[in-house]
């Protein structure tokens, strides 16, 4: 195929990229946005799969086998961690107006300058080794793709006008220029950019899953075939078994973790997926969508890394084995579709990176540097915004021919994936100030730091430098005899740590270092006044995200220094439409004293525009911090604290509050109940008093005025008097008992010896008994047999039952029968009182129990009882812990029995 | 004067006694009965003049008794005093209500009552 030909491909390629970024910037502008929906969102994020992945995972397919799976299988299982994180970290950038990686890290520690650059140096260390891989991989394809138009292979051309990827990397400068620094946005979103990352996200898998087609149905048999031909050489074998090696066990460990550290803290995918999320409920969806991408795109993988290895010849690159096989096959178009789909990775790769790149070093490294060095003349930097674009401008420029230098000098020896390793395993610096500021609010700007840079010092010790030796720019005795020639300072077995390959060796010393750094360095020493305020809202970013904002640190400006410091550094329209902004949502302050929200706006539209650093340094001038201690700082946050957790007992109270109105309403209902009781206890009681004292009052009138009484007649009436008097006594002590009774609800005094009582109370009956003609029987086996009842209790209980039994027994021959016995053990007790009279009326079975029910007797007019004997036996068997019961019918008589136990 | 019938109506046995002595030595025909059910089965073969009614017994009460022989033409002379212990105000609105000429609340004053029937029988 021509070279002209691909070229003129690429380039309309790239057009018609530009002009789907166009229509996405019209539309979002118009309203209608294409980028704002979970999908895009998702596919935006698999920029993550780059030529490495497109080209390279075949390639460490070829030495690993599933090995090459580790760097999506982090992602995918990580997927959890990574909403949770991602969520959090969405939230602090989207409320402080956050636009990069280092300034998120930064902004975290105090809005400290020394972080952000520090940062901002590892990022660049550790991405443009990256982006020159993507560089490296375009030349390649291209080459291969256009075989015998230029004689001369890529990495022998020594004129730079005929070394394509000069082209390419002035195109991609080109390219990332126009998408990303159209215009200042205080947000920094570019909705355009994200609409053709997307497309390309779709061309790349297309492209592969293509190709991985074409290998297993057309050059193979399906894919039981790929597998079983797989198996008949050695080579090819391998790749279908894992190796379980210790030194195996630990790389696949840390690429696991390297690629899931990666997804979230890449500036390319902190770009994508925070910078340029449209709405925090994508990530949920995103978290399955991502990881089913991964999968797909993986699918194919091992197939084409057998049919590569079983047909190409032995001299082939497995890392182009993705574009070569068709080649071989003589498929032009697929090989063209193949090669789009890798120009797609890359490009997609390069932009992003270059772009979030271009932020971070502007905002972080050269504005701080600027401002920090020409303070002076800060007046002369009028239109900074303007300005600031070009800067970025010259950054990419800078970005892209560093990347261009690297790749040709040291790229070249090294397959795709290592040097993609050794990026991951720079962002992994990142991590612990990044999650521990997240997550732990002792987190301090000296403990990360301090972990910061040992982590940064030992990454570098152990992989770029002796990536240079093994390229041999410096010198390769250092990799085989150690830094200095002692062998503890080998980098790649560093303090003696052998069988561990170079990424996991680098790996588990620099994170031993920069954690243990950053923690200890972060408990021996305390946070500065920034800092506080900063730590508390990421760790605290919920509270925060549905509150307006809380300023705890008190400012002072002048309305007019700050409009004026908005005009200088954004222009005068953009300026304007800041302020009308303003206008609309908030109240504007009164007089020339700015109020802390105008103050707070106009920190976000600086941070958003120049990052939280240089916004601090260029507000610096203009706004006076009030100088509190950190005594009444931690009061401020302390009293902010109090205020919500004052909201949120007050909904607890109101809570309790409804509970105890509805507690006492149902205790109302029962007391009313319960009054209405009493009274009916007291109208009982008043008419069972006034019927005896009617009776007394009677009679003595009687005898008082009756002149002519015989004796007989007197004494008769006297002792109806008595025995009124003695009624009355008796209801008296009833009453009272009652009232005892119940107010105590559970006595649990005494055990007396059932024998003893029940011969007391037999004794005292036993008259009754005669007067009625009535046997009183008693049987008892046990003498031993105790009741959980007082003496007194038991007695009158006993009293009671006989008493009543003896009343209403047949009155002819009467039988009234007290046994015991018990049920299972001894413990069991059962009581039983027999009389052979009348059955109880049903319509007295419900009621017997009640206070005042007296059945009558017959025909006769009202027993002479109270009508509280039973009520109150109930009572003090129940207190007791028992249980009465009877049955009565007409044949056999009454039986009450009691139960204890 | 002893011709006139009296019915005394109570379940209180020794009440009843009382009042028996306390108006035979007036020389008034006496019936009584210790409920409310058998003094309305037997009102109509005693026709008496008065009926000294409780309230609070067995099975039917004294109102009940009261509006029965109220709401009886054959009974239009037979006059009714209520002697009960149910003494608020509500009890005695009910009693009059039913049809008593008088309501005495118990204990009552043996002379007190003596004078009522009197003055009822004249």
């Amino acid at each position: 195929m021509g070279a002209g030909w691909v070229i003129l491909v690429s380039l309309l390629y790239l057009v018609l990229l530009f002009l789907i970024a166009l229509l996405g910037h019209r539309l979002a502008k118009a309203g209608k946005s294409i980028v704002n929906n979970p999908y895009v969102y998702a596919l935006s994020l698999t920029v993550y799969c780059t030529v490495w992945t497109f080209y390279g995972s075949v390639g460490r397919a070829t030495q690993t086998g599933l090995g090459f799976a580790a760097v999506y299988l982090g992602p995918a299982l990580l997927a959890p961690v990574w909403y949770m994180v991602m969520r959090k970290i969405i939230l602090i950038s989207k409320q402080l107006r956050i636009t990069s990686i280092a300034d998120f890290i930064s902004s975290r520690y105090g809005k400290s300058t020394f972080i952000g650059i520090l940062t901002t140096v590892i990022l660049i260390f550790g991405i443009i080794p990256y982006i020159s891989i993507q560089l490296k991989a375009i030349g390649i394809s291209f080459d291969l793709i256009t075989p015998s138009d230029i004689t001369d292979s890529f990495w022998d051309s020594s004129a730079f006008y005929r070394d394509k990827v000069n082209y390419f990397t002035i195109l991609l400068a080109l390219f990332t220029i126009l998408f990303g620094t159209r215009s200042l946005d205080p947000n920094e979103r570019h909705e355009g950019l994200i609409a053709a990352i997307a497309f390309e996200s779709i061309i790349k898998l297309i492209a592969f899953l293509s190709a991985g087609i074409f290998v297993v149905y057309f050059v193979f048999d399906g894919m039981t075939d790929v597998f079983t031909k797989a198996t008949s050489t050695e080579k090819t074998f391998k790749l279908l078994t894992l190796d379980t090696s210790e030194t195996a066990k630990t790389s696949w460990f840390w690429v696991l973790i390297l690629s899931a550290v990666s997804v979230m803290f890449l500036p390319r995918q902190f770009h994508v997926s925070v910078v340029e999320n449209t709405n925090i409920s994508y990530v949920r969806q995103a978290s399955w969508l991502f990881p089913l991408y991964l999968f797909l795109i993986c699918i194919f993988v091992l197939p084409i890394a057998i049919g590569g290895l079983l047909v190409l010849p032995e001299s082939s690159d497995p890392d182009m084995f993705v574009l070569s096989l068709p080649m071989h096959f003589g498929q032009g178009w697929l090989a063209v579709l193949v090669y789009i789909g890798g120009f797609s990775a890359a490009t997609s790769m390069v932009v992003v990176s270059v772009i979030s790149l271009s932020i971070v070093v502007s905002n972080n490294l050269l504005m701080p540097v600027l401002l920090k060095t020409r303070t002076a003349s800060l007046n002369g930097y009028t239109f900074l915004a303007q300005r600031l674009l070009s800067i970025r401008r010259v950054i990419i420029v800078v970005i892209m021919f560093l990347a261009f230098g690297f790749c040709k000098s040291v790229s070249s020896s090294f397959p795709l994936v290592s040097i993609g390793l050794i990026s991951f395993a720079a962002i992994l610096q990142l991590a612990p100030a990044l999650i521990g500021g997240l997550f732990w609010s002792r987190a301090n700007e000296k403990g990360a730091i301090s972990g910061l840079m040992a982590g940064f010092f030992i990454w570098f010790i152990c992989l770029p430098i002796p990536t240079l030796a093994e390229a041999g720019i410096i010198n390769q005795s250092l990799i085989t005899e150690g830094y200095f020639g002692i062998n503890a300072f080998k980098p790649y077995a560093l303090f003696g740590l052998e069988n561990v390959d170079s990424i996991s060796n680098a790996c588990i010393w620099s994170m031993i270092f920069n954690i243990g750094l950053f923690v200890i360095v972060s408990l021996v020493t305390t946070q500065e006044v920034d800092e506080l305020a900063q730590a508390d809202m990421y760790v605290n970013i919920e509270k925060y995200s549905t509150l307006p904002d809380i300023e705890v640190l008190k400012k002072e400006a002048s309305v007019q220094k700050l409009k004026q410091l908005l005009v200088r550094y954004l222009g005068a329209s953009k300026a304007r439409n800041h302020l009308q902004d303003f206008q609309g949502k908030l109240s504007s302050s009164q007089n020339d004293q700015a109020s802390q929200e105008f103050i707070q706006y106009i920190e976000k539209i600086l941070t958003g525009a120049f990052g939280a650093a240089s916004a601090k340094l260029l507000l610096s001038a203009d706004i006076r911090q009030e100088n509190i201690s950190l005594k009444q700082f931690n009061e401020i946050i302390n009293q902010t604290k109090e205020i919500l957790e004052y909201s949120h007992a007050l909904e607890e109270k109101t809570e309790e509050l409804t509970q105890t109105t509805n507690e006492l309403a149902a205790l109302n209902h029962r007391l009313k109940e319960l009054d209405v009781m009493k009274a009916e206890f007291i109208s009982t009681v008043t008419h069972e008093l006034r019927t005896p004292i009617t009776t007394i009052r009677s009679f003595s009138q009687i005898l008082k005025h009756k002149e002519n009484i015989d004796p007989k007649q007197k004494s008769e009436f006297l002792s109806i008097v008595l025995k009124e008097c003695d009624r009355i006594a008796r209801l008296i002590n009833q009453v009272l008992e009652v009232e005892k009774l119940e107010s105590v609800t559970l006595s649990d005094e005494g055990n007396s010896n059932f024998h003893n009582i029940a011969t007391l109370a037999l004794k005292r009956l036993q008259p009754i008994a005669d007067e009625k003609n009535a046997a009183l029987i008693y049987e008892n086996k046990d003498q031993d047999i105790n009741i959980p009842l007082s003496e007194d209790k038991l007695l009158q209980v006993l009293l009671n039952l006989l008493s009543n039994a003896l009343k209403f027994c047949n009155p002819e021959n009467g039988i009234v029968k007290l046994s015991i016995q018990y049920l299972d053990n001894i413990n069991h007790p059962l009581i039983c009182v027999y009389n052979n009279g009348q059955h109880i009326p049903d319509e007295f079975k419900n009621r017997i129990f009640e206070k005042f029910t007296q059945v009558k007797d017959g025909n006769l007019a009202k027993p002479d009882g109270s009508g509280l004997g039973l009520y109150i036996t109930k009572k003090i068997i129940e207190q007791g812990g028992g249980k009465i019961n009877f049955s009565s019918n007409a044949t056999q008589g009454t039986m009450f029995t009691i139960e204890f136990g | 004067m002893a011709n006139k019938k009296l019915l005394i109506v109570d379940d209180e046995p020794n009440i009843v006694l009382a009042l028996r002595i306390l108006l035979e030595d007036e020389g008034y025909e006496i019936s009584y009965c210790y409920d409310g059910a058998t003094a309305i089965e037997n009102i109509d073969s005693l026709k008496p003049d008065l009926v000294l009614l409780d309230v609070m017994m067995p099975g039917v009460d004294g109102f009940t008794v009261a509006k029965y022989i109220r709401n009886n033409v054959k009974f239009t002379h037979t006059n009714i005093i209520f002697l009960t212990a149910k003494g608020t105000k509500d009890d005695k609105m009910e009693g009059y209500n039913s049809g008593a000429e008088y309501y005495m609340v118990k204990p009552f004053d043996n002379d007190a009552v003596l004078d009522k029937v009197k003055e009822l029988l004249g």
